[in-house]
């Protein structure tokens, strides 16, 4: 390595596990982007701030509720993901034949419509993230001190992943998702009730929206309700650079896009100002040479 | 153009430049300052609805656009005292320290540079469709305020730039609003102006028609990043202030909410939505302070006033897509058929 003297191996173990953890709540972020648009074909831009309320909806369960934090947790996961069913429900299903650009411009309504709400009701000052033991405890393999819940976060993901491509993959419903995505007409006609799938869809896309937000808020623990804004827009990028659609490549695109922060924060330290101007120039290169994503598959435009 | 109608649009600038005039004199500053807002918002607006209503593109690098033109032309315009007042942290490069345009000359160099930067832009991310051209225009307005924040050296990072000179007067606001809208007619009525909307149509289709459709999408950019560049370089001038955080991607939510509430692909919506929502905002102010209804008190709801507009927003959408106007102008034949015109034999009936 050129960087020896800066970078040995204890420091970059470190970097790695704090890519790895912000990679994966990436992930779980962007697998509801790449869902959504699969299905609707919609930058659904207010998923960053279903992500948001994920975050809020626990902690108020922990902090105000006092409940413990699993069920806090189950909780949140659980409002959070009827809440994106009734987000299509109201903002996009009205939309449905409308031009694209009506679609975009409701989610975009619909952003800026739940980050204000946050801030009348849940207050513009930030709020911290109760600790809790189980993910707060500092562990400590030689040099290397890890925070647990940046191990627990890559394990949650990956178990989900494979959970999340098993029902795509192996269940009648995933099936019926895969259909609606390949053709909407078509598989109306095959009996498949559209709706239902939609709803189920943006059901499981808020459900990982919540759980990262949760997530987040344990390793980053301060929320706010515009918290949303930055991680939705930089993981539906990570969703564009693994190829829109595909879950898997949503993964991937989450991963890189960690990695890559993290570690040209770690050892480029001059270029930290431009952290978040990173991923767009990233998701600019893409677009121009190989659009489809690194893992999706070539789209062509028919009369 | 009928010679009555040419007669009742100058007669129209007439009122309203009389009515402006006894604004001018007569109105607070702050009132003027609200007005002088829509002016520039009509700026605003036309430059997004260019590209968003008549040639159907979705761009939302509008606050980007906006910043460029406002630091050049503040930089350019500012005396090398106030320069040096303003970097204290790191002296401004030596080339612009002692440069200092008179300000039209350093507006126009604002719109110039935006116009670069719109084709420099333009020219990778046009070749992409609709939702991705949003992703990647709004991409690159983060791109340009992260640019911003960080060059200390030029534009005084996130301190920002103050008591740049207060030459947005109420005349050169308007009068560059009424040019703007000028140009947006002419356009819209040329030949080009009809290979903009042949592209928003059905882009093959227009492909197939022999218009060069990606040459007529970077020009139609270009000029809206020019407009937004002006009309940011307005709204510098006219506030004195700039920072970086002023050109977040609420701006272009704001300049957005207008184009689609005054009809995208309509001029006149967008004039008359302008003066709306501009003074709408800051009649709405009371929303963010305490609130005294008889059965509900609050103290200070900071945010309220952003969740009724992006209600709004979402119910033109939901229920009126084509806003106020769709894609329709407000025209004299149009005002004389709905019998809003007095008739008189001679023009009446031309």
């Amino acid at each position: 390595m050129r960087h020896k003297d800066i970078m040995d191996l204890s420091t970059f173990l470190q970097q790695l596990t704090n890519a790895a953890s912000l990679g994966s709540l990436y992930s779980l972020i962007a697998i509801g982007y790449t869902m959504v648009y699969g299905i609707l074909r919609l930058i659904n831009f207010a998923h960053g701030d279903v992500f948001m309320l994920g975050a809020y909806v626990a902690f108020y369960g922990v902090a105000s509720f006092a409940l413990p934090w699993w069920i806090a947790f189950i909780v949140a996961i659980g409002l959070t993901g009827l809440f994106g069913i009734l987000l299509e429900r109201i903002a996009y299903r009205p939309l449905r034949d409308s031009p694209r650009i009506s679609l975009m411009i409701s989610a975009i309504g619909a952003s800026f419509l739940i980050e204000n709400l946050g801030v009348v009701i849940f207050g513009g000052r930030p709020k911290s993230f109760p600790s809790i033991p189980l993910f707060d405890t500092v562990l400590n393999f030689g040099s290397v001190s890890v925070l647990s819940v940046s191990l627990f976060i890559p394990a949650f993901t990956l178990i989900i992943l494979f959970a999340l491509l098993f029902i795509v993959n192996r269940t009648k419903t995933g099936m019926a998702m895969r259909a609606v995505s390949t053709d909407v007409e078509a598989a109306r006609l095959m009996a498949i009730d559209v709706n239902k799938v939609i709803s189920f869809t943006f059901g499981i896309g808020s459900l990982l929206a919540a759980l990262g937000g949760i997530m987040w808020s344990m390793k980053y623990p301060q929320l706010n309700p515009l918290m949303g804004i930055m991680p939705g827009l930089k993981c539906f990028i990570a969703a564009v650079i693994g190829g829109i659609g595909n879950i898997a490549g949503a993964v991937l695109g989450g991963f890189l896009l960690g990695f890559i922060e993290i570690m040209v924060a770690a050892f480029l330290p001059a270029l930290t100002g431009y952290r978040d101007a990173f991923s767009f120039v990233l998701l600019i290169l893409v677009l121009i040479v190989k659009p489809s994503g690194l893992l999706g598959k070539k789209q062509t435009v028919k009369v | 153009m009928k010679p009555r109608n040419t007669l009742l649009t100058a007669l129209a600038i007439a009122i309203a430049a009389l009515a402006l005039w006894f604004a001018d004199g007569t109105l607070g500053s702050f009132a003027m300052r609200i007005l002088n807002l829509s002016a520039i918002y009509i700026v605003l607006s036309l430059s997004l609805n260019l590209v968003n209503g008549f040639t159907g593109l979705f761009s939302l690098g509008c606050a980007g656009f906006m910043a460029v033109g406002a630091y050049v032309s503040a930089l350019l315009s500012m005396t090398a005292d106030v320069k040096e007042m303003n970097f204290f942290l790191e002296p401004l490069t030596p080339f612009l320290q002692n440069l200092s345009l008179p300000f039209p000359l350093a507006l126009v160099a604002g719109g110039a540079c935006a116009a670069i930067a719109g084709l420099i832009i333009g020219l990778p991310v046009l070749r992409l469709r609709d939702d991705y051209l949003a992703i990647a225009t709004l991409g690159f307005s983060e791109i340009i305020r992260v640019l911003i924040t960080n060059f200390q050296s030029l534009t005084n990072g996130a301190q920002g730039l103050k008591n740049i000179p207060r030459k947005a007067t109420t005349w050169t606001v308007w009068g560059v609003a009424a040019a703007t809208v000028a140009f947006m007619a002419l356009l819209t009525r040329s030949s080009y102006g009809r290979q903009l909307k042949a592209i928003r149509d059905d882009e093959i289709a227009a492909e197939a028609m022999g218009v060069n459709v990606f040459r007529v999408k970077v020009v139609s950019f270009t000029i809206s990043s020019f407009i937004a560049g002006v009309g940011g370089a307005l709204l510098g001038h006219m506030i004195t202030t700039i920072d970086p955080k002023m050109f977040t991607f609420m701006l272009t939510f704001n300049i957005l909410l207008i184009v689609v509430l005054g009809g995208s692909g309509s001029i006149t919506g967008s004039v008359v939505a302008s003066i709306a929502i501009t003074i709408l905002m800051e009649a709405m102010r009371f929303l963010d302070g305490p609130l005294n209804l008889v059965f509900l008190k609050t103290d200070g709801l900071p945010g309220l006033r952003m969740v009724v507009f992006s209600a709004l927003l979402m119910a033109v959408v939901l229920f009126r897509q084509r806003g106020l106007m769709g894609d329709r102008e407000l025209s004299w034949d149009g005002l004389a058929k709905a019998g809003l015109l007095p008739r008189n034999k001679k023009g009446g009936m031309a």
